[in-house]
């Protein structure tokens, strides 16, 4: 008999997922359907760049479709409700599709108008986001046009997707007014609600001691409770305020609203509520989760979902055969930081093992928390590994899903 | 870890000043533990929160995010920040007697 799973979100987990469910079922066995509310996939990872003229819009998109295999059925459409008790999703247009299995891959959304006053006066004029295509365009230009100021970087509230972004952002604006000769005449601050540059604390004071050297204000427990883009100041809940003449926000994230319309399945924020190790939802058994869409306590970011694919489809083959789930996530992430100059960071973390030195991913490797140019160069193959490697969902000879502890400095 | 007697019982508190068991807390340590955040008068709403805050952890394992808080205990995240000026989540934690919420680093 052929079993159906249906697939929502046709992003970096999704399309990964799908592919590697395809791969390991036959069409007989598996019928994949993958849900998206549009029909462009957007490189995220390169939003970062774009502001700086380091990337273009259009050689960040390719169309979803394309990157799902033959045999996997794509379906345009918003989405209204699962339906847990009755195995089924809920389309928009009241369309529904039965299934055997859900994955969850909707992944976080950005809902700038939480916070007062963030999308009113000065929105996409001197205040701006490059968490999404609209708005890493429009700072593109407004950098350009910047002649100088007070530039303030905010994370209003955690979490966050690449939660290193905002920080690359800062070593990136560094550099980019020294190439343009008015890095005198700019300030650049960081506004975090965190307590430090990072939420992992070796990797925070590395990354802490950057900011000094490079001249980036940094401002903790801050937290945003009003973007006030005429007067041009940050208000936080404290009634401590930040002037700017250029904010670069990044607005809180929540899961996808279905999610808040499904009962049982999502938490406060409408993530889904997730094991950490099997990713299988707690609502209901035929019911998994893949990245950023799950609520665990890993960074939101594209290897991880990356890594998680591997876990997810062979706990979903055993579920399938009615076997019990053992394949077990460890919250592996491994993210490049761009800090300017051509050089960049890598760090390699999980769930009980924060950021150190090292190599990666063996004791010969990419250096682990400690600038070089191989690493920015391995941030700019990420984006060749994302489309041919990572979304086909390839494994990489010598890189696994769990975390390796070789090559790192462990205390 | 230290010992600190509140409201005439012993208690275990952290570095930080978190209960170690929250079975420890008792609803007649409040006053006392406010005041030690500077909060010296408790209103309706300060007292929902506390209870929230306990309802969540027992239900989650760890009391829940401002963000979240200002979502789900029928207080807003303005009112919340009115109420433990400085911040929400840490502030009613400690005297709500839980742990430190994992949500906020
Ligand atoms: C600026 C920036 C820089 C980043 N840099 C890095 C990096 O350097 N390295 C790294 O590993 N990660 C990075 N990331 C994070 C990475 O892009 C995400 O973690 C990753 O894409 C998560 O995959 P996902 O499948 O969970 O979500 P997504 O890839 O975002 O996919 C979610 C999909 O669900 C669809 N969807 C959502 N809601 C609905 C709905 N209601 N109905 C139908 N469809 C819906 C969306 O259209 C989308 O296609 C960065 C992100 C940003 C924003």
């Amino acid at each position: 008999m052929t079993e159906n799973v249906v697939i929502l979100g046709g992003g970096t987990g999704g399309t990964l997922t799908a592919n590697r469910l395809r791969k390991q079922f036959s069409r007989g066995e598996l019928a994949i359907t993958v849900v998206d509310q549009d029909r462009e996939h957007v490189y995220q990872p390169g939003l970062l760049f774009l502001p700086f003229g380091l990337a273009h819009g259009e050689d960040l998109i390719r169309p979803r479709h394309r990157q799902l295999k033959k045999g996997i059925d794509f379906v345009e459409s918003d989405i209204d409700r699962v339906d847990v008790d009755g195995h089924r999703v809920v389309l928009a247009g009241g369309r529904e599709l039965p299934y055997d299995v859900l994955v969850i891959a909707t992944g976080a959304r950005l809902v700038p108008d939480e916070t007062d006053g963030l999308t009113g006066p000065g929105w996409m004029e001197k205040v701006f986001t490059f968490y999404d295509l609209p708005g890493a365009t429009g700072l593109e230009q407004a950098l350009r046009d910047f002649q100088g100021g007070r530039i303030v970087v905010n994370v209003v509230d955690m979490p966050i997707k690449c939660p290193v972004a905002p920080l690359e952002f800062c070593f990136l604006a560094d550099w980019y007014f020294h190439e343009r000769g008015i890095r005198d005449r700019v300030q650049l601050t960081l506004v975090t609600p965190l307590d430090a540059a990072f939420t992992k604390p070796r990797a925070a004071s590395m990354l802490g001691g950057m900011l000094e050297d490079k001249g980036v204000e940094l401002v903790t427990e801050f937290n945003t409770g009003e973007v006030d883009g005429s007067a041009g100041k940050l208000v936080g809940f404290d009634e401590r305020e930040v002037p700017f003449d250029l904010a670069v926000v990044i607005p809180v994230h929540s899961g996808a609203e279905y999610v808040g319309r499904s009962p049982g399945l999502g938490d406060a924020l409408d993530f889904v509520e997730t094991d950490p190790h099997t990713l299988q939802s707690k609502v209901a058994p035929e019911i998994f989760a893949i990245g950023d869409a799950a609520n665990l306590p890993a960074s939101k970011a594209g290897s991880v979902s990356h890594f998680e694919g591997e876990v997810l489809v062979e706990n979903i083959t055993r579920f399938l055969r009615g076997e019990p789930l053992d394949a077990s996530f460890d919250g592996h992430a491994n993210c490049f930081i761009e800090t300017g100059f051509d050089k960049a960071l890598l760090i390699d973390f999980n769930y009980e093992q924060e950021p150190v030195e090292g190599h990666y991913p063996g004791p010969v490797g990419l250096p682990l928390l400690k600038e070089s140019r191989l690493n920015h160069l391995g941030k700019l193959m990420f984006q060749w590994f994302y489309w041919h490697s990572l979304l086909p969902g390839r494994d990489i000879p010598g890189v696994g899903a769990d975390m390796p502890r070789a090559g790192k400095h462990i205390d | 870890m230290t010992t600190a007697t509140i409201a005439g019982s012993q208690v275990e508190l952290n570095d930080e000043g978190f209960f170690e068991d929250p079975e420890q807390w008792t609803e007649d340590m409040v006053p006392e533990l406010a005041a030690n955040e500077d909060i010296h008068e408790l209103d309706d709403k300060h007292w929902q929160v506390i209870r929230f805050m306990r309802q969540e952890y027992f239900a989650n394992g760890t009391g829940p995010t401002v963000r979240a808080l200002g979502k789900t205990s029928g207080v807003s995240v303005k009112e919340l920040y009115q109420l433990f000026p400085k911040g929400p989540a840490k502030i009613a934690a400690r005297i709500a007697g839980i742990p430190k919420p994992k949500g906020c680093i």
